[in-house]
């Protein structure tokens, strides 16, 4: 895998002087190569992974189940790009196995991501059936632990 | 009253205690030190590795394991060594499973060393050699290696440490505290004198997969006429995350691994069994993890030097290990007083050179087995000190 991709999908916040140095490689090479990958879309943006459990009263995330009748000219895309229109929609993956799409809903109640999957995505042409999961806790995201737990203490002790 | 003092072996009470010990107790004492000086991986073990130890508990595997350790572990180690470093041992009677590497240079000490001999030890190195050569009766010659030869072993340096009654030579490569390593060439020339003198070698290879810069460890026991005259240890700590199962071994010729056998059957019986099992599942499939951490640790390696150097305490490229080792004579201070000052006004703990042998004086010996965050904060306290003192 590419060390700098690598890099960065881990972690952004890095400066370009610290990523050349880590990488043993001129700066001046990494901000070219940062700026090709930006100007290809193999890097699409920089987010910061948010513990939004922790600032947001009312937060709620659902995967929704998407089973569909996929259309004769355009397959599954065409679905995919409906599904990918709405803006409660923040992740959508075409899956093998017992269904078609999965969605991640982001929503603000329960209430209101039952009523977006009963009112916008089942009634969409082509959807056989739907699932909806909620999320209660999220634990680890995009590699990264969110508990505050103890587990992650430096735990080593003072020897030799 | 008992007088104790009567009953303690003189040679015990002449050990020092670790100086690394005491920097340790100063840290302890305070609650937001930012610590650059341990000396172990930062990562878990790799799942599948605790997984298997889970099992094999679950499965009430826990009796003793054969003295010199699970035939299906020594074979496992066998492969390994030709694999990575071109080295045969036979599995039955070449190897031996030891409680960490140091219970393996413990028992090498003392199936070589009599009273009298003399055992050398490079410095600045891990601090377990001299006492440990003592305590089989020997005396130790230091060899201070320089910071201009990037602290690898001269031929020359050797050759005049030895006498009549030089017996062994410790080889601490990959490095700690410095971060050295002996390159095959290196290796080559320190080999010659070696023959030249018929010594035999304990090469201390824990670090041995913590190599960077494109190179590969080599082991002296692949040079010709040294795998009869070498005895290698090596372990799982370092490599795969796994200090505190505690498992080590050591390979070398039948005749001398055969009387280790004996001291370690007698002393200890057995390595633990769970991390027997565990660290055969690491053999097996853990290559993957070792080059992995290893790629982690050489951007933190690259960072810290680079950060030490842009600071003025200038720093030789360590490629071993995870230590670098800055020269701290600029500060005007010694190593002892960079350190104690250093953690009191800015609460980062390093750990003074001088703990490694008398020549680390002029050094601080920095561990970069924390995360980049970590090590960022902790370089960024020491800018401040360093400008504070100017």
């Amino acid at each position: 895998m590419d060390k700098l991709l690598k890099l960065l999908s881990t972690n952004s916040e890095f400066t370009t002087a610290e990523i050349a140095t880590m990488l043993g490689e001129p700066e001046d090479y990494i901000k070219a190569q940062i700026k090709e990958y930006e100007s290809k879309g193999i890097i699409k943006g920089y987010q910061a992974v948010v513990n939004w459990e922790e600032v947001e009263d009312s937060y709620v995330e659902a995967l929704i189940e998407l089973k569909v009748t996929p259309k004769k000219e355009t397959g599954f895309d065409e679905m995919a790009e409906h599904c990918m229109a709405f803006d409660e929609v923040e992740s959508v993956y075409l899956m093998a196995g017992g269904y078609d799409f999965a969605l991640i809903v982001r929503g603000e109640t329960m209430q209101e991501i039952a009523m977006f999957v009963a009112k916008k995505l089942s009634t969409m042409d082509g959807v056989v059936s739907t699932g909806t999961h909620f999320m209660l806790r999220r634990y680890k995201d995009r590699g990264m632990t969110l508990t505050n737990s103890e587990e992650f203490k430096d735990r080593r002790s003072l020897i030799l | 009253m008992i007088d104790y003092d009567k009953f303690l072996n003189k040679s015990v009470k002449s050990i020092k205690p670790s100086g690394i010990r005491k920097f340790f107790d100063i840290a302890n004492e305070m609650d937001d030190v930012i610590s650059l000086s341990i000396g172990e991986p930062d990562f878990q073990t790799p799942w599948h590795i605790r997984d298997e130890g889970i099992r094999t508990l679950e499965k009430g595997r826990t009796w003793y394991s054969p003295n010199r350790g699970f035939s299906e572990l020594c074979e496992e180690i066998s492969k390994y060594y030709k694999r990575r470093f071109n080295v045969e041992y036979n599995a039955k009677t070449q190897t031996l499973v030891s409680v960490g590497g140091s219970e393996a240079i413990d028992l090498a000490f003392r199936t070589i060393v009599e009273e009298g001999d003399e055992v050398i030890i490079p410095e600045p190195s891990f601090v377990c050699y001299e006492p440990l050569a003592v305590m089989a009766g020997g005396t130790s010659v230091i060899i201070n290696t320089k910071n201009e030869d990037n602290f690898r072993l001269k031929a020359d340096d050797l050759r005049n440490a030895i006498t009549p009654k030089t017996k062994m030579v410790v080889l601490p490569f990959p490095n700690n505290p410095t971060g050295a390593i002996m390159e095959r060439k290196d290796l080559e020339e320190v080999a010659e004198v070696i023959i030249e003198n018929d010594l035999i070698v304990l090469s201390d290879e824990i670090y041995s997969e913590l190599t960077y810069g494109g190179l590969e460890h080599v082991s002296i026991a692949s040079l010709p006429g040294m795998y009869e005259r070498t005895i290698v240890i090596n372990g799982f700590s370092k490599s795969y995350a796994m200090t505190g199962w505690r498992l080590g071994y050591a390979l070398g010729p039948e005749p001398i691994i055969t009387q280790m056998v004996k001291l370690h059957q007698y002393g200890i019986m057995s390595a633990p069994t769970t991390a027997q099992y565990a660290a055969i599942e690491a053999l097996k499939n853990g290559d993957r993890d070792v080059v992995k951490m290893r790629d982690e640790y050489d951007m933190r390696r690259r960072l810290v030097v680079d950060s030490f150097n842009a600071m003025g305490l200038t720093c030789f490229e360590p490629l071993g290990a995870f230590y670098v080792f800055p020269c701290i004579k600029s500060t005007g201070l010694t190593s002892e007083e960079f350190c104690t000052r250093l953690i009191i006004e800015k609460h980062v703990a390093v750990v003074p050179g001088t703990a490694f042998g008398e020549c680390g004086e002029g050094f601080v010996r920095v561990s970069y087995s924390y995360s980049i965050k970590h090590l960022r904060t902790a370089l960024e306290r020491i800018g401040e000190f360093l400008k504070e003192l100017n």
